[in-house]
């Protein structure tokens, strides 16, 4: 394992609903309390790459952050907006060409289900017209396919909801903070067969920034850097079974999750079996139970054994979703993998406070999926 | 005032029914749902338009049990009056796995493997009052 990359500050704005205040000013703060964590000032930042899918043009900033002429380039990719900002980081700080920068998500999203247009200019959209073109119809479908093939029941579905908001409740930065008993989650609104309400996460607001650096000057910011091992992008195969795809193809071929991960465990020189505390993507319950065995961390069908005997809680086997994940934190999309790099970070620092995974844990995951079938993998190490 | 296809680009309404029209590569033989000019199983670009087949079985399912936003939903949004719908993939054979609206709306009525083919369903009006008419799947006769 080569300990190219450090990150040396991080900063959060609490994710939820914040009338007021705008995406871009989340991702201000977030950026200032890295800034200060890593104790430097903005301007002794060389570089940033900012992510935001909805709430405008992440360098616009610079005007509040101040104007130092730092290189600014912004991303937009989709669910992987966030996790594409710290790859870009990494790979710049990788290649010798800046000593250190900051990678910035955010994000504001309107109330209820993404709305998502798909028509071409000029031609009724037919696809969202007919009723499709929702992600939660994917997420319905692709669960409720897997449940009958590997014997998931729809009390696994619940239990991983009750867990979200349990880790939640002790989230000062979550969104969602009251637990919910696994009847409440099974009796909320069915939205989309099998998967209620509560099995559902919301698009949401909040930003996060990560100051990364050379890792060999990390020291001169932090006593305890963190070393990102690697950071991965996949987009998807032909064959895969994608979230707003009109037509799937009769051949079938692992998802952009199953590859980002191995190409993740690759560059890092592990497997899943080092991993102490991983974040998954949970835009539903179902989908962290499918990317549980997506990833490598289970075979497909083990996932009922593991959450009955309670092995992904805090203190079990393999803890995921420490903070609360999605269901708990809300989506905001270009902030989404960064908070879980950003916990992870907390985690491996000894810093999670009641959430802390105990023994010390030494290396860590994280895993975003979505739209339009893009997948981002880290692998950090204390 | 009659019945028109939600778009013809996509989909024929023909006297026996919607007739989905999909991509076919010369070069792979692979087939995409709606057309579009390249193969992205082989990257060819000779590709025709062909009709897709009208039966097949169902590979995926869930049932929409909210209102979709509207727009970009033609349908009934209001809250009050929505009926909740399938929506599934059906395997096509030999061709591909379509995603459609489903006309049962039962989870104890639907089986992955099922024999399903395609039926007419209106979704809304158009601006000059005529029925705009999308494609469902319903069970086999
Ligand atoms: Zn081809």
């Amino acid at each position: 394992m080569s300990d190219d990359v450090a990150i040396v500050g991080i900063g959060i704005h609490p994710f939820g609903r914040h009338e007021g205040v705008s995406g871009m000013e989340q991702g201000a703060i977030a950026i200032r309390k890295a800034c200060e964590d890593a104790k430097i000032k903005w301007s002794d930042l060389q570089f940033a790459f900012g992510g935001s899918v909805a709430a405008g043009s992440p360098d616009h900033m610079v005007s509040q952050m101040g104007l130092t002429g730092l290189q600014f380039i912004n991303v937009v990719n989709g669910c992987a907006t966030g996790g594409s900002a710290l790859i870009s980081t990494y790979n710049t700080i990788k290649s010798g060409a800046y000593d250190i920068g900051v990678a910035v998500g955010f994000d504001k999203h309107e109330r209820g289900a993404f709305r998502v247009q798909t028509g071409k200019q000029g031609e009724r959209d037919w696809y969202g017209g007919s009723g499709m073109a929702l992600t939660t119809q994917f997420f319905g479908m692709k669960i409720n396919r897997y449940m009958e093939e590997y014997g998931i029941t729809q009390s696994s579905l619940a239990k991983v909801a009750s867990k979200a908001f349990r880790n939640g409740s002790k989230n000062e930065n979550a969104w969602r903070r009251e637990a919910l008993g696994e009847e409440e989650v099974l009796q909320s609104q069915m939205l989309s067969y099998p998967l209620t309400q509560y099995m559902f996460c919301s698009p949401g607001e909040g930003g996060v920034a990560l100051v990364l650096a050379r890792a060999d000057q990390a020291h001169k910011y932090t006593d305890k850097p963190i070393f990102l091992k690697s950071a991965v992008v996949k987009s998807r195969r032909y064959g895969s079974f994608e979230v707003l795809a009109p037509s799937l193809a009769l051949d079938y071929a692992d998802g952009p999750t199953v590859d980002a991960s191995k190409a993740a465990f690759e560059a890092a020189g592990i497997g899943p079996e080092d991993i102490d505390v991983a974040q998954l993507q949970d835009t539903e319950s179902g989908a962290e139970i499918m990317h549980m065995a997506e990833n490598g961390f289970c075979k497909h069908g083990e996932q009922e054994k593991m959450l009955a005997d309670g092995d992904t809680e805090i203190n079990g086997r393999l803890p995921v979703n420490t903070d609360g994940g999605c269901l708990a934190n809300g989506e905001p999309v270009g902030a989404s993998g960064l908070r879980q790099v950003y916990e992870n970070v907390l985690q491996l620092r000894g810093q999670a406070g009641k959430r802390q995974v105990p023994n010390n844990p030494k290396v860590a995951y994280t895993h975003v999926y979505g739209a339009p079938g893009i997948s981002g993998v880290t692998i950090l190490s204390a | 005032m009659g019945q028109v296809s939600i778009n013809e680009n996509v989909m024929d309404l023909t006297p026996d029914g919607p007739r989905l029209k999909g991509m076919r590569c010369n070069n792979c033989g692979n087939h995409v749902f709606p057309m579009q000019s390249g193969c992205p199983k082989c990257t060819s670009d000779d590709v025709e338009e062909v009709q897709l087949g009208t039966q097949g079985t169902l590979w995926a399912w869930t049932i929409q049990g909210f209102p979709p936003k509207a727009p970009p939903y033609l349908g009934e949004a209001n809250p009050e009056k929505f009926e909740a719908y399938g929506v599934g993939y059906i395997e096509l054979p030999g061709q591909l796995k379509v995603e459609s609206r489903l006309t049962i709306s039962d989870p104890s009525l639907l089986k992955i493997g099922m024999e399903m083919e395609i039926v007419p369903e209106t979704i809304g009006m158009d601006e000059e009052g005529n029925e705009l008419v999308t494609f469902a799947f319903a069970p086999s006769a």
